[in-house]
């Protein structure tokens, strides 16, 4: 009944990828640059990390100290929403739950919070239990501004927009907060193997 | 014009013909059923479907007037692109392409509106505004327009031959030149990027208040809006259309 | 590359705005809540890619309109337009 266009391919594969493809996804070897405004250029003198909302205590890191935490380098696939996937892509950072060690808190949600104005909502266990990161580092590289840097939050099962460029804390809520894109018909939750793009999907 | 509730639906066009305009850009004619009228200036919505089911989506201008019984645009070939190679490479005579439009209301321009009329373009951004001038001379129209356009070298030029003959005989139309990577020998025109000391040149002053219309890839397009305002121009009187990253 | 070089006029997205709209929708004049200034949504700076149309103000960034096709229903957002302009026989 649609329309194919004769001859057309694409740039879509999604040949020699079996299994790690989520439904309605491709593949893509670059590496795509989507964004809901400008790039920010803050200056690491003048970046921070913190974590405020329902905390015992707001925690803060400048720079400096952000990069002296522990470090992890782990090799991910990512899965955009626009339907790209990239496989093993290699990133460091720190976990959240290094940043949330000692952490008292009765909060069931965050909502990432951004240079440039985004943000993003996750229940509060999927950023914990080794499955989200701040990372400041792309395949061994300082991570560019165009892709997020100085670091951007990673939560690689979700779709890439909750893995927010130019992070700055996360906010601690006992409520859940829609953020930038989920306020405006996209998924709560965004998890690409459920396929749930968008407002309703189940 | 009003809404016309059908406009924005996807449809099939048939290309009717595919014409090289230069080594790099080339025209589609196309015949779209229920087709009814632009305005120059106007843009259309391709979509390409794979048999996967993969979709790509990218904006065209129209470069043909609306007084032309079909519509044509003028694609540049992008070598690492993904839609481009498959206007310029894959379709032929006969083949099918499915599109929405006519779409964009800011970036247009009639014999109403107008003048005078400064257009500023590089590379393929000539398309929407060389739309302008057709529709221009259809209507025999006496507006003073003056063309800046950029491109990389001679042949790289679009519709080179048209704007000779467009100019030969109207003397209220110019088209200024300039060629920024090579010049054919004996070339005495611009050899640079637009920069302010040639819309300077080029454009009327500031107090004539003419109307800027700007189209190409968009470092250029935001260096010649900036140098305009730089220049004293009303940021009132001045229409961009990016094309994106590259495309020039 | 920032992302500035990837975003385009507010007129390139007449596409899903006027399936909203369902009339021109580039020469209705909003006016940004954030600093007041005034202009055609097709002077209105476009962000968002694929994701859906973020307009920005080109006086001060802020995001003055939202759009997004979703499976067949759109979204329409204007919490950051003070209020829009539109005219008769437009
Ligand atoms: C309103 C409007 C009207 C237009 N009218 C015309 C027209 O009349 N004629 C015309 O030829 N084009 C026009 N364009 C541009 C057109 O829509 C396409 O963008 C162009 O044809 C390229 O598409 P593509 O799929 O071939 O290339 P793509 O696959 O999209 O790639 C484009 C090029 O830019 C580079 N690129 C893309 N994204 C990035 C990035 N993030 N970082 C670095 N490089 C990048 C790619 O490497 C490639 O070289 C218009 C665009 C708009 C918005
Ligand atoms: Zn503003």
């Amino acid at each position: 009944m649609s329309f194919i266009s004769r001859g057309f391919k694409g740039r879509g594969r999604r040949e020699g990828a079996a299994g790690r493809l989520p439904p309605g996804q491709y593949l893509e070897h670059g590496f795509p640059v989507l964004s809901a405004g400008p790039t920010p250029h803050t200056p690491l003198d003048r970046w921070d990390f913190t974590m405020v909302g329902q905390v015992d205590q707001v925690r803060r890191w400048t720079w400096d100290e952000f990069l002296a935490l522990p470090a992890e380098t782990i090799t991910r696939d990512i899965h955009c929403v626009t339907k790209w996937s990239k496989l093993d892509s290699t990133w460091t950072g720190v976990s959240v739950d290094t940043l949330l060690d000692g952490v008292e808190t009765s909060a069931d949600y965050v909502l990432a919070f951004c240079d440039g104005g985004y943000t993003t909502n996750l229940p509060l266990e999927d950023v914990t239990g080794g499955k989200a990161w701040i990372a400041y580092a792309y395949e061994g590289q300082p991570l560019a501004p165009a892709h997020g840097g100085p670091a951007r939050l990673l939560v690689p099962h979700l779709y890439f927009w909750k893995s927010a460029k130019w992070v700055r804390g996360l906010e601690l809520l006992a409520a859940d907060q829609p953020g930038f894109w989920e306020s405006l018909g996209y998924h709560n939750r965004g998890d690409p193997w459920r396929e749930q793009r968008y407002w309703g999907d189940e | 014009m009003g809404a016309v509730p059908s406009r924005l639906s996807w449809r099939v066009a048939t290309v009717r013909a595919v014409q090289p305009e230069t080594q790099r850009v080339l025209s589609l004619v196309l015949d779209v059923p229920g087709w009814d009228g632009h305005q120059p200036g106007q843009h259309i919505d391709v979509r390409l479907t794979a048999a996967d089911g993969y979709q790509a989506q990218r904006s065209y201008s129209i470069s043909s007037a609306p007084e032309d019984p079909a519509i044509t645009i003028t694609v540049e070939r992008l070598d690492d692109g993904e839609v481009s190679p498959y206007l310029a490479d894959v379709l032929r005579p006969g083949d099918g392409l499915e599109l929405r439009g006519p779409i964009g209301g800011w970036f247009t321009w009639t014999t109403q509106d107008g003048g005078p009329l400064l257009l500023v373009a590089g590379g393929s951004g000539l398309a929407p505004l060389m739309a302008m001038l057709r529709h221009r001379a259809a209507r025999r129209s006496t507006v003073p327009v003056r063309l800046l356009y950029s491109s990389r070298g001679f042949d790289d030029i679009i519709y080179r031959a048209e704007l000779d003959r467009l100019v030969s005989h109207d003397p209220d139309l110019a088209v200024v030149h300039t060629l920024t990577r090579s010049q054919p020998p004996g070339w005495t025109g611009y050899a640079r990027r637009i920069d302010g000391a040639m819309l300077a040149a080029v454009a009327w002053a500031p107090e004539a208040r003419p109307l800027a219309m700007v189209c190409g890839p968009t470092p250029m397009v935001e260096a010649v809006a900036d140098a305009l305002v730089a220049l004293g121009h009303d940021p009132g009187r001045i229409r961009t259309e990016r094309f994106g990253p590259t495309g020039g | 590359m920032d992302a500035e070089a990837l975003r385009l006029d507010g007129n390139a997205a007449a596409g899903l705005l006027d399936q909203i709209f369902a009339s021109e929708v580039t020469t209705v004049r909003g006016t940004c809540a954030g600093c007041g200034r005034t202009s055609s949504i097709g002077a209105l700076l476009l962000y968002g890619g694929a994701m859906g149309a973020v307009l920005r103000c080109p006086g001060c960034e802020a995001v003055v309109l939202r759009a997004a096709a979703i499976r067949g229903r759109y979204l329409l957002d204007l919490r950051g337009a003070a209020h829009l302009e539109l005219r008769d026989g437009a």
